[in-house]
């Protein structure tokens, strides 16, 4: 028993038996890290620092130029920065709120439902975990072209919101819920949609959040959607417009290194809503992922 | 109202709807028209086998570059990234609570980061003339008297790709591994040392992974699909589809530049279907590999 160690794991202190952790962590934590550092650096650099040779990494004199250059820069292209702003929220937050109610519905049946063909379903929902949608964007795009999608909102939103990784974790997070709870809610009359809504829903908070995290990424993040099933410009996404910044950018050989700041601060505004959102979550997220086993 | 929703269409209705609309439909779809001519223009045109006999045998690009190029890629980010995400889990379980979940944000939040700051932090840091920081370096410390092209040249390009991948290669299933190493039930480590288990190694390979296999498994299927999802990252780092001398050129920017930049959509959707074949292969290889564990 003396040289027992296994208790090591989680441990609520430090102890100096743990440094030679750090000395792994503390580096990889610098080479994730400071490109992320980097972008929010450099979003704030102004003209002089972003033209200053040889390059410094860090900001001196902040200053909000980048970010109203990339206002104008919309304005400039028939656009305003505040209506692909819209489109972004509109969809994203819509997107979410269907994503989590579709997904820990579905989830909710594949847990505790009794019917055929359940098993089935669960096992085309894990082949679909290696569905990989950018292999079938063209048939994807012909469907959406036969359906009459084209040019609406739904279109950024729908191919993205029945996530298969999604459903697995809700299933899974809902699998650990106790029967007894469901039935003798079931021998107070309440309905299977009662149940879920009431009893359910609230216990699963956790892996809904997890959910919302994860379908927030894709739609907030999700160029495809504007450039290929989207023609009118005033309808198109945030995301969309950076990307059309960054491709039309580094092109202009009058400025490319103005370019870098205006880029730095776009991409800072599409990071930011995602950091936030995981790091007040992430506990309810690494509480569903320790549910999140699949069978081999 | 949902006082009489008890049938299981009310829950699964909608989520099925959307997964057929847009998984499996647009599969299907894939198959159907991979054997065919289809221009977008006219109706397609059954061809039997011809795009993936023309795939195989006379597709040089593909068979030269394309090919070797995505399984060069998947086989060094999927394992090492597969490796790193659950080292790195292991030891983020060594350390305390406040400290782990620092670092765990810090690592996780690359995989956060949209298509974009691909633009500004890696082509900033690899640019080829002197603003580029790594040029910079080099030029200043006397490694070289030149700037290295690092984006438009065959040669580094790739492992530019393989490197920036890796960077972004902590996602869900490093979180799901990080759980899964957290829950592990710490009696079964007292038990394993008191019949004489003696180091750290030993462990691992007995207790920790076997103990979250499942995790595991879901891990290996985020790291599968992970690494052929990034097609477009060659062509955002040298700006051009196709990437210069294919260097970069995966098996998605194939797919692009037969199905948008030529419109021969029957072919393009050949190469969709032997890709998706390839993540289907994949996966259940590794399913195998690591199910024998046990």
């Amino acid at each position: 028993m003396a040289k027992f160690s296994g208790m090591k794991i989680n441990p609520k202190h430090f102890h100096r038996s743990q440094l030679k952790f750090y000395f792994i962590l503390i580096p990889m934590a610098v080479f994730m890290g400071l490109p992320i550092l980097f972008i929010v650096s450099h979003a704030f650099k102004p003209l002089n620092e972003l033209f200053a040779f040889p390059p410094r990494f860090f900001v001196r004199v902040p200053t909000l130029q980048n970010f109203r250059d990339l206002i104008d820069l919309a304005a400039d292209s028939g656009v305003p920065f505040s209506r692909y702003l819209f489109n972004s929220i509109v969809v994203t937050v819509s997107g979410v709120a269907l994503s989590i109610l579709i997904t820990s519905l579905a989830a909710y049946g594949l847990s505790k439902l009794k019917f055929k063909g359940k098993k089935l379903l669960f096992e085309i929902n894990t082949l679909a975990l290696m569905f990989v949608p950018i292999a079938v964007t063209i048939p994807r795009y012909l469907t959406i072209a036969r359906l009459g999608l084209i040019d609406t909102y739904l279109v950024l939103i729908l191919p993205l919101i029945a996530m298969p990784v999604g459903l697995f974790l809700v299933k899974q997070f809902i699998d650990q819920t106790p029967n007894e709870v469901i039935e003798s809610a079931k021998i107070d009359g309440a309905s299977e949609m009662q149940i879920f809504l009431k009893v359910v829903f609230p216990i699963i908070l956790p892996a809904v959040a997890t959910v919302g995290i994860l379908s927030f990424q894709l739609i907030w993040n999700d160029v495809i959607g504007s450039t290929l099933f989207i023609d009118d410009e005033s309808m198109k996404t945030l995301a969309f417009y950076f990307n059309t910044v960054a491709q039309t950018m580094p092109g202009q050989a009058a400025n490319p290194v103005a370019g870098q700041g205006i880029l730095a601060a776009a991409s800072l505004i599409m990071f930011v809503p995602n950091i936030i959102m995981f790091v007040f979550l992430q506990n309810k997220v690494m509480n569903t992922m320790a549910h999140s086993g699949l069978k081999g | 109202m949902t006082r009489r929703m008890n049938h299981p269409a009310w829950f699964f209705g909608p989520y099925v709807l959307l997964f057929l609309t847009f998984i499996v439909i647009p599969v299907i779809l894939a198959i159907v028209l991979s054997f065919t001519y289809f221009n977008t223009i006219e109706t397609p045109e059954p061809v039997g086998l011809r795009n993936y006999v023309e795939l195989l045998t006379r597709d040089e690009v593909f068979m030269q570059y394309v090919l070797p190029n995505t399984i060069r890629f998947a086989f060094i980010v999927g394992p090492v990234g597969y490796m790193m995400s659950f080292l790195l889990a292991w030891i983020l379980a060594q350390v305390p609570h406040k400290v782990r979940t620092i670092f765990a944000i810090i690592l996780y939040s690359p995989s956060m980061t949209a298509g974009i700051a691909m633009f500004v932090v890696w082509r900033v840091l690899f640019s080829g003339d002197q603003s580029g920081y790594l040029n910079s370096l080099l030029l200043n410390w006397g490694f070289i008297q030149e700037p290295i092209q690092f984006l438009t040249s065959p040669q580094y390009l790739m492992n530019i790709m393989i490197v920036v991948s890796l960077w972004a290669s902590m996602g869900v299933g490093f979180l799901a591994m990080l759980a899964g190493i957290l829950n592990i039930d710490q009696t079964l480590y007292e038990a394993a040392y008191i019949d004489g288990m003696r180091n750290r190694w030993q462990e691992i390979f007995y207790i920790t992974i076997p103990s979250m296999k499942p995790q595991m498994l879901f891990g290996a299927v985020m790291a599968v699909v992970g690494t052929f999802q990034v097609g477009a990252i060659g062509v955002q780092l040298s700006g051009a589809n196709p990437t210069p001398q294919y260097a970069g050129q995966l098996m998605v920017n194939h797919i692009e530049d037969y199905g948008f930049i030529r419109y021969l959509m029957g072919y393009a959707s050949a190469v969709s279907v032997v890709l998706l074949l390839m993540i289907y292969g994949i996966s259940k290889v590794t399913f195998n590999l690591l199910g024998e564990k046990n």
